[in-house]
């Protein structure tokens, strides 16, 4: 279906509204935030307007790349294990009743509501060793004795792919619902089993919405800043949980600042590489 | 023994039976048209013999091995289903070579195989084509390529063309029916159109309450129902209720009728007389008496309308032997006992 391109001034109206919101609440903030970065700090916490290029210098060190080398390396860990676990989930999901379909999403849905920091120190009891899961292990005779989990590396990313799996399902639960069901039957009678129709016929078919999915796990996974401090060590702590110190604990918003613009742009960057990846895959 | 057996083939949803105690054989090469009314249990009987379902009860055979808990992938079958099912993310080609992908054929042997099935459906130079690009006649053309490229002992089709438009669904009906018997396949079509079925079919099955009522050649079907649902649900038909005196004599709507038997110590029964072989002369000679009521003239046939006792009957003729009725005029109807088909009340 394709309409008519608007024509006069009056046929934008309503987009006024929406225009207006994004302008207020996102685009003036993040203009303020991409000026605070060339401001000069003042010792104290103020910072005075300038243009300098300090806070991005200091930024380029080896110190820094390691934690944004990191940080990407957390979320697209994240998003593949959460997209590694989702998919066959939320497939096998579409094919139960209505009943157990709404009792899980009920349930993914109350996941949603608990806040990061719940979900942080719910996992590092878990990952204890005085109340953590290893004690059932040991009462079940596989482990001599307990021991912690945490802080570790494991841990982090347990509870990050805990935090992301309600998203991961919900936004791929539309596209699953609407696969035409007998497109495997089909594979079947074709001479596929059904892990091989699975593989064959039901991932390719989602190739977009999988590739779109793993971009929004991804970014979502970025901006966590809770967990790695509640659950790693500080190797583990990513580049948001260093804005969140300098911004905070510091009292430098310039740096922060520019830390968040950088962020902002190589996020970017890897979202428009993976679109135009999915483009040229589709073109071949 | 070659080809397909049902044997007591029960499927219970529940406590609902949507396939009762079906007794089947379809030998090697024919083509089987299931025909029913919605709800039959039609589908579901084809979806057991693909193995899509597991009967609850019965066994099912295939050139004489028991198939019942093979699973479907292992049946060496192809199926069109009713949307089709062809794979978005693949190309013409890539559909149709599916089935031989999944079975590791060489690369040259695909591509040769997709070319030979893309001549035989008239689609030659189309193997690059996403499917998205076809229309509604050519997807067609393409699942049943797809179906038939491992050359499966058995070919089933779910309403297959029940998307396509009427003139197109006629072309392929026939176009079908010739492509299977050059192929020489063991074929199973669902249906509720009795028209495909008359024209496709070795064999029609008509089905009811998960019941088969009568399986037999569409002439056979046509012109000897095994029982009123069949001979009105096959075609149309007349039903009038007959009655047997106790000396043998036969009264059809409280008219006596001459030549007419209902059979051995028959006393009540149903007759089935098709429109075109009800005969409209002067009253009386013996005819049922009735008056005409409408005359629908259709140009290449007339349906004449006439009422007796209360009971509405039609009779078809074609324009050369146009009846000589009015709406209104009294006229005999004549009953030729070897075009009525007895049935039991």
């Amino acid at each position: 279906m394709r309409r008519e391109a608007p024509q006069k001034l009056s046929d934008y109206g309503p987009l006024f509204f929406p225009a207006m919101m994004l302008t207020v609440f996102f685009v003036v903030p993040f203009a303020t935030m991409i000026a605070v970065s060339f401001f000069q700090r003042q010792q104290g916490g103020f910072y005075v307007p300038a243009f300098e290029l300090a806070n991005y210098q200091r930024f380029l060190s080896l110190f820094f790349a390691n934690v944004l080398g990191f940080s990407l390396m957390l979320a697209v860990t994240v998003a593949i294990c959460c997209i590694v676990l989702a998919v066959p989930f939320t497939y096998l999901l579409t094919r139960m009743t209505r009943k157990v379909q709404i009792v899980w999403l009920v349930a993914l849905l109350s996941v949603l509501s608990l806040s990061e920091v719940i979900i942080g120190f719910a996992w590092s009891t878990l990952f204890s060793r005085t109340a953590g899961i290893t004690n059932l292990l040991v009462m079940a005779g596989i482990m001599s004795e307990a021991k912690a989990l945490l802080p570790s590396f494991g841990a982090v990313l347990t509870g990050m792919v805990y935090q992301a799996f309600p998203y991961t399902v919900l936004v791929l639960y539309p596209a699953l619902v609407r696969l035409d069901p007998t497109l495997t039957e089909a594979a079947r009678t074709l001479g596929a089993s059904p892990v091989k129709a699975f593989f064959t016929v039901v991932i390719p078919a989602l190739r977009n919405t999988i590739t779109a999915t793993l971009i929004m796990v991804f970014i979502f996974a970025l901006g966590s800043y809770l967990l790695p401090q509640l659950l790693g060590r500080p190797q583990h702590w990513t580049l948001s949980v260093l804005i969140t110190d300098q911004a905070i604990y510091q009292s430098n918003m310039p740096f922060a600042a520019a830390m968040a613009v950088f962020l902002v742009l190589v996020t970017l960057g890897l979202v428009a590489l993976t679109v135009l990846a999915g483009r040229k895959g589709e073109a071949a | 023994m070659s080809g397909l057996a049902l044997n007591n083939v029960t499927k219970e949803f529940g406590t609902f039976t949507a396939v009762n105690n079906v007794e089947l054989t379809v030998p090697h090469g024919t083509f089987v048209c299931m025909l029913g009314p919605s709800g039959c249990g039609k589908t579901t009987l084809l979806r057991m013999i693909a193995g899509l379902d597991l009967p609850t009860g019965g066994t099912i055979q295939l050139d004489g091995e028991d198939i019942t808990h093979v699973p479907t992938h292992k049946r060496n079958l192809g199926m069109v289903f009713q949307s089709l099912a062809l794979f978005p993310h693949l190309t013409v080609g890539e559909n149709i070579a599916y089935p031989l992908r999944i079975r590791g054929a060489p690369k040259e042997d695909q591509k040769k195989r997709v070319d030979e099935l893309l001549s035989m459906i008239h689609l030659g130079g189309y193997a690059d084509r996403p499917v998205s690009k076809l229309s509604g006649g050519q997807r067609q053309r393409v699942a049943i390529a797809r179906a038939l490229a491992i050359s499966p002992k058995l070919f089933l089709l779910d309403e297959p063309l029940s998307a396509l438009d009427a003139k197109l669904r006629e072309a392929m009906q026939v176009e079908l029916r010739q492509l299977q018997q050059q192929l020489g396949i063991t074929t199973i079509v669902v249906t509720h159109d009795q028209r495909e079925a008359m024209t496709m079919a070795d064999t029609v099955v008509v089905m009811k309450g998960g019941e088969i009522r009568q399986a037999a050649s569409p002439i056979e079907i046509y012109r000897r129902p095994a029982d009123t649902f069949v001979a009105d649900f096959i075609g149309s038909t007349n039903l009038l209720e007959a009655e047997a005196d106790s000396t043998g004599g036969v009264a059809v709507l409280g008219q006596p009728v001459s030549g007419v038997s209902l059979g051995a110590g028959v006393r009540k029964a149903t007759l089935s007389i098709r429109p075109e072989d009800v005969h409209l002369t002067a009253p009386g000679n013996g005819a049922l008496s009735g008056t005409v009521t409408f005359v629908r003239d259709l140009g290449g046939t007339i349906e004449t309308f006439v009422d007796i006792a209360g009971r509405q009957i039609v009779a078809v003729s074609t324009p050369r032997a146009r009846p000589d009725v009015t709406v209104g005029q009294p006229v005999g109807v004549v009953l030729l006992p070897d075009v009525c088909v007895v049935l039991a009340k």
